[in-house]
């Protein structure tokens, strides 16, 4: 069976940190999925790269080509890790500004894995007090765990470092959500219209 | 095919000259654009419903109505009537009368509103927005279409042996346009009814307002109204217009900037992806001719924004002048290559023959 997981990171240095934990949170599930028999395939989503489309859609309503396929990516991925930087005791703006712009009902039932990066260990309940009410509100099933990085975990080795030990049971976690659900139906509007008859018989 | 201007009558600051005008000089303004258009050879004028600032065009039966005792020719349209939030019985019967003193030049174009507030203000639900549509116009056009109207529904007191009046001249209703940028129940609806459906592609670029204007021409086939080509489409389009090019993009770049543009895309941008265009006729010729890709086909009606956002008075009327040149060269441009059974967009059958009438003493002249 084939699975997709989409991986949205907002991080705007290069190397970015952010997108270090995105790929190791990526890696891990990938294994997991493969475990259940899973062929898995895993789309990167780089915000920055969408940050002027992003300004651009708020204010005329309408996504540019890509930003557009980003969106697209999300919407059909049967998971999705999200990660962002911990800017000003909160997510990043462009990462809110990524999931203030995609359609309100993309995410939901998904199973959705929550990750930030910091400065140090502190402001870990960033995941707890912005990340998981946001993904609530878009009715995705967040997981249980979600994992923060401070910077000094970097710098820390072996695979039984809590950062290495959390990121495998988040993945499991995702991994296992994702194999109890069918892959998102994404009806099409333009193509698939709803028959006037239903409209006028209130919906 | 038809061409005219269209706004919606916002009071805005002129960024260049600082000045606001006031609400009265921007209610005669609007009148004399009207006047304007039809003078210089203009089919349609057609003027919006907002019920807060910065916009005076609340009560568009009493503009309208003004207007068409002041032209003789010009076809009268709404940009938009607002068809959640007004009641339909109330629409029917102030736009019936118009059309009696207009002598059957008046066609409505419903749309939603882009404003939350509005709903509350006239005790609906913003969420119910697509609902209301589809139930409020039903209604209208059984009060059009049926003098003894029994009625009950989710919106409004139901009614019983109710006659809207005057009953619509010649007994033919208003023919109706549909406007949406991206509802697909909206293209639906038009489709259903086979009424015309209007998109303002002025807000969404080209393969957005394609997919949906394709669906309401597939639709419109599916409800048995003709082939998808023979659907009624009508398109918008942003104008500022100088005989130099550069002079027009340079004019026009601060009050796009001050305006509900800003902040987004750049003026270049917007004008490649977007129905704006800041230029010479030439380029205004040559950009409007491709919008048969955004209608998926020839299509029926073109209009055009050349007031508001601050544009200064005398500019709009420059424009207007502008744009009675240019729309002789877009009617020949249209007229070629286009397929025999693309119909016109319907009129009043008291038009229709006036449309004859003009159409050979024109072919006399040549």
């Amino acid at each position: 069976m084939k699975r997709s997981l989409a991986v949205v990171s907002a991080g705007l240095r290069l190397p970015s940190s952010t997108r270090m934990l995105a790929d190791r949170l990526a890696e891990a599930a990938r294994r997991e999925l493969e475990g259940q028999g899973a062929q898995v395939d895993v789309d990167a989503v780089e915000v920055a790269e969408h940050g002027q489309d992003l300004v651009g859609h708020l204010t005329t309503g309408y996504p540019s080509d890509g930003l557009r396929r980003a969106f697209e990516t999300v919407t059909r991925a049967d998971g999705l890790i999200a990660v962002t930087p911990t800017f000003t005791a909160s997510y990043s703006g462009l990462f809110k500004m990524f999931f203030d712009c995609i359609e309100d009902t993309a995410l939901v039932g998904k199973p959705v894995l929550i990750a930030a990066t910091g400065g140090t260990g502190r402001h870990s309940l960033v995941l707890e007090h912005a990340l998981r009410p946001m993904f609530a509100y878009l009715r995705a099933v967040v997981v249980p765990t979600a994992v923060f990085a401070a910077t000094e975990e970097w710098g820390s080795g072996g695979s039984e470092e809590p950062l290495v030990r959390r990121i495998g049971r988040a993945a499991g976690e995702l991994a296992v959500e994702v194999g109890r659900r069918e892959s998102p139906e994404v009806p099409d509007p333009y193509s698939d219209p709803v028959p006037f008859e239903r409209l006028l018989d209130g919906g | 095919m038809q061409f005219g201007i269209f706004g919606v009558g916002d009071v805005a600051r002129d960024p260049v000259s600082g000045r606001t005008p006031t609400e009265h000089s921007r209610i005669r303004a609007i009148v004399e654009y009207a006047k304007l258009a039809e003078d210089v050879g203009l089919d349609v004028f057609a003027l919006g419903e907002h019920h807060n600032p910065p916009f005076v065009p609340s009560s568009p039966t009493t503009l309208l109505g003004y207007i068409a005792a002041r032209t003789e020719r010009i076809l009268l349209s709404t940009s938009t009537t607002l068809i959640t939030t007004n009641d339909p019985v109330k629409i029917a019967e102030d736009y019936a009368t118009l059309q009696h003193l207009a002598g059957g030049r008046v066609d409505l174009m419903m749309g939603r509103g882009n404003t939350g507030p509005v709903y509350p203000w006239f005790g609906k639900d913003i969420r119910d927005g697509i609902a209301l549509a589809v139930e409020n116009y039903a209604l209208l056009r059984r009060l059009w279409r049926e003098d003894v109207v029994d009625w009950e529904g989710k919106f409004r007191t139901p009614l019983q042996g109710f006659t809207a009046t005057p009953r619509p001249l010649d007994g033919v209703p208003p023919f109706v346009w549909h406007a949406s940028i991206r509802s697909p129940e909206i293209a639906e609806q038009a489709a259903y009814y086979g009424d015309g459906f209007f998109h303002n592609n002025l807000f969404w670029p080209k393969d957005h307002v394609r997919r949906l204007v394709e669906l309401y021409r597939n639709r419109f086939e599916h409800y048995g109204h003709g082939a998808a080509d023979e659907g009624i489409v009508g398109l918008a389009a942003h104008l500022f217009i100088r005989p130099n090019s550069q002079d027009a993009v340079r004019e026009f770049r601060p009050y796009f900037a001050h305006s509900l543009y800003g902040g987004g895309p750049s003026l270049e941008e917007t004008m490649a992806q977007t129905a704006v265009i800041a230029g010479s006729p030439q380029e205004v010729v040559e950009r409007v001719l491709t919008y048969r890709d955004h209608a998926a086909g020839d299509y029926q009606r073109q209009l055009f924004v050349v007031d508001g956002i601050g544009v200064p008075h005398k500019t709009v009327l420059e424009q207007i002048e502008l744009l009675g040149e240019v729309v002789p060269v877009l009617r020949e441009e249209f007229a070629k290559d286009r397929p025999a059974q693309v119909p016109d967009a319907p009129v009043h059958p008291r038009l229709g023959a006036a449309d004859e009438e003009r159409a050979t003493s024109e072919e006399g002249r040549r």
